[in-house]
């Protein structure tokens, strides 16, 4: 569904990636790991058109998307939630649910998705009237994932959905992620520090260190992976 | 008393035009964080359009008819909206990415270029004209007040903006995206909003108020001529830094307390001279006790 051929990014004279490639099968839970400055979020970044690769290539269901810009990869069925979360915290939970729906106009059908994501997450629709910026951590990530499912993505990216969040709040986050690939059968690429609960619910991982993906395999050879369980999950 | 409700009408009045300017400044600075200092050169230029299209208008509709004034009104905000659109994509996108303060000597650039354009003869000439009466005038008596028709359409105009402006930055989608982009333009462009849209929607609607303010401001001021701009255009600036930038009630606060700041001053001897030392000092005032103006929240700066 997604493919990235050899994707090298810098900004400015720092590189971040170098070369990286990496797929995307359809339906998949796909994850990405890999420490801090690693490059994760530069990946998602260029995918999702905010940032320029260097060179290199991203198809995404036989089209170039390399260089489109990021309004119109959302309207090809790609949907980013970013890092930090990035929810509008000066508008209300209602009104950044709308600007998910930003590119649809069909009101039956945005009603559905709302009514759709507020089933995965009962605790936006309580909260409707709130301004973002009050609520809490968990509550705001949860708003995010439920701000890019408005659009109706085929293909989710997730960056790093645990961070800064209760523990308690993170199990049903990713328990929420797995639904989404499951019962709504939407591709997700999930970019996580967590290697423990990234690996658990995906079916392939790939490992990034310093802007090279130096190890790919299924998501349970990953786990048995000497290298990967020393420096990723905790020995 | 009687000079003192007498000075509040004048002031409202004054106030209404500077809110209505200053909701441009904050609106840009809101998505786009610098002050466009073209701002007050759209005013001026919308007072031209007006100048120029209203001999036209009178030909199909009466003198000093509503219609009429309607229609000039209405060109006037359409070409006002089309230069302010004009400027930010010749001058301030290719910009986008660079420092703001690129931006910002580019914006006083834009400014001292439309001035002094204006001010060659081919184009306006230097000379102050007088503009034109677009509505018959009428003076009422109020008790031992006197109201002046054109202060009524002032406030009357103004506060069908400021409802028709608060519903569109509320109530519509668009409007939600400005907020949205004003907050975070990249995750705003992750919702699917093309940013350069609302940007462009942004300056045509501050612009196109600048230029209803420019045919509001030339119905009480002396004539027109290409720096009529500078003057309220700086109050008004004043006034959305102390409303609070990037606030639009703000601004609108900002607007109508300078504007009967100064109609005070200006009506006590020896001290009209100090009108703009008097709302300078306001402004400083604000800066040192509340830096994020009457109504903006105090925030972090981010870096
Ligand atoms: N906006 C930026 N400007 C300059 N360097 C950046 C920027 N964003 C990220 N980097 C650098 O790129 C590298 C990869 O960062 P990032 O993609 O954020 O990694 P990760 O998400 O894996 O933590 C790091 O060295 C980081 O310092
Ligand atoms: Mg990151």
């Amino acid at each position: 569904m997604l493919e990235i051929k050899n994707l090298s990014v810098s900004y400015g004279a720092i590189s971040a990636l170098h070369g990286i490639s990496l797929e995307v099968k359809k339906g998949d839970i796909v994850t990405l790991i890999g420490g801090n400055g690693a490059g994760k979020t530069t990946t998602l970044r260029t995918i999702s058109g905010l940032v320029r690769p260097r060179s290199g290539e991203i198809i995404y269901e036989g089209q170039n998307i390399t260089r489109t810009p990021p309004h119109k990869i959302v309207a090809a069925g790609l949907a980013h939630v970013p890092e930090g979360r990035m929810v509008f915290a000066n508008l209300t939970v209602a009104e950044n649910l709308a600007m998910g729906a930003y590119l649809r106009t069909d009101k039956e059908e945005i009603a559905r998705e709302l009514d759709y994501v507020y089933s995965i997450f009962p605790r936006l629709k309580e909260r409707i009237k709130q301004q973002a910026g009050t609520m809490s951590g968990g509550e705001q990530q949860m708003l995010a994932i439920g701000r890019a499912l408005m659009s109706k993505p085929k293909f989710l990216m997730l960056d790093e959905p645990s961070l800064g969040i209760a523990p308690l709040l993170v199990k049903t986050i990713f328990e929420k992620i797995v639904e989404i690939n499951r019962k709504h059968g939407i591709t997700i690429l999930l970019v996580e520090q967590n290697a423990n609960l990234a690996l658990e619910i995906s079916k392939y991982g790939y490992v990034l260190e310093t802007g090279k993906i130096i190890l790919q395999n299924d998501s349970k050879s990953l786990r048995q992976d000497p290298k990967v369980k020393s420096a990723y999950l905790g020995g | 008393m009687e000079w003192f409700f007498q000075q509040l009408i004048n002031g409202l009045a004054l106030g209404a035009i500077y809110a209505l300017i200053a909701l441009g400044y904050t609106m840009v600075y809101g998505v786009l964080r610098f002050i466009n200092f073209a701002h007050s050169d759209v005013l001026m230029l919308g007072a031209f359009a007006a100048y120029f299209v209203t001999p036209a208008i009178w030909k199909i509709f009466p003198a000093q008819s509503i219609t009429g004034a309607l229609l000039i009104t209405l060109v006037t905000a359409l070409l006002c909206a089309g230069m302010g659109i004009l400027i930010e994509l010749l001058a301030y996108r290719p910009l986008r990415k660079r420092p703001k303060l690129t931006v910002l000597i580019t914006a006083i650039g834009v400014s001292l270029f439309i001035e002094f354009t204006c001010q060659h003869k081919a184009v306006f000439g230097s000379k102050t004209r007088p503009f034109p009466q677009l509505l018959p005038m009428h003076d009422f008596h109020i008790g031992n007040l006197l109201v002046n028709s054109n202060d009524i359409v002032v406030l009357g105009v103004t506060v069908v903006l400021l409802v028709a402006l608060w519903f569109i930055v509320q109530k519509t989608k668009i409007g939600t995206a400005m907020r949205a982009v004003s907050f975070n333009m990249q995750a705003a462009s992750l919702m699917g909003i093309n940013v350069n849209r609302i940007v462009s929607f942004t300056f045509g609607l501050g612009s196109a108020l600048a230029g209803i303010a420019g045919i509001l401001y030339s119905m009480k001021a002396p004539g027109i001529e290409p720096l009529m701009g500078i003057q309220p255009g700086l109050r008004a600036f004043i006034a959305a830094v102390l409303g609070g930038i990037g606030n639009l009630p703000g601004a609108a606060l900002g607007g109508i307390v300078i504007g009967i700041v100064e109609t005070y001053a200006g009506g006590i001897a020896g001290v009209s001279n100090y009108r703009d030392g008097i709302a300078f000092a306001m402004l400083i005032g604000i800066l040192i006790f509340r830096p994020a103006g009457l109504l903006g929240k105090t925030t972090i700066e981010k870096v």
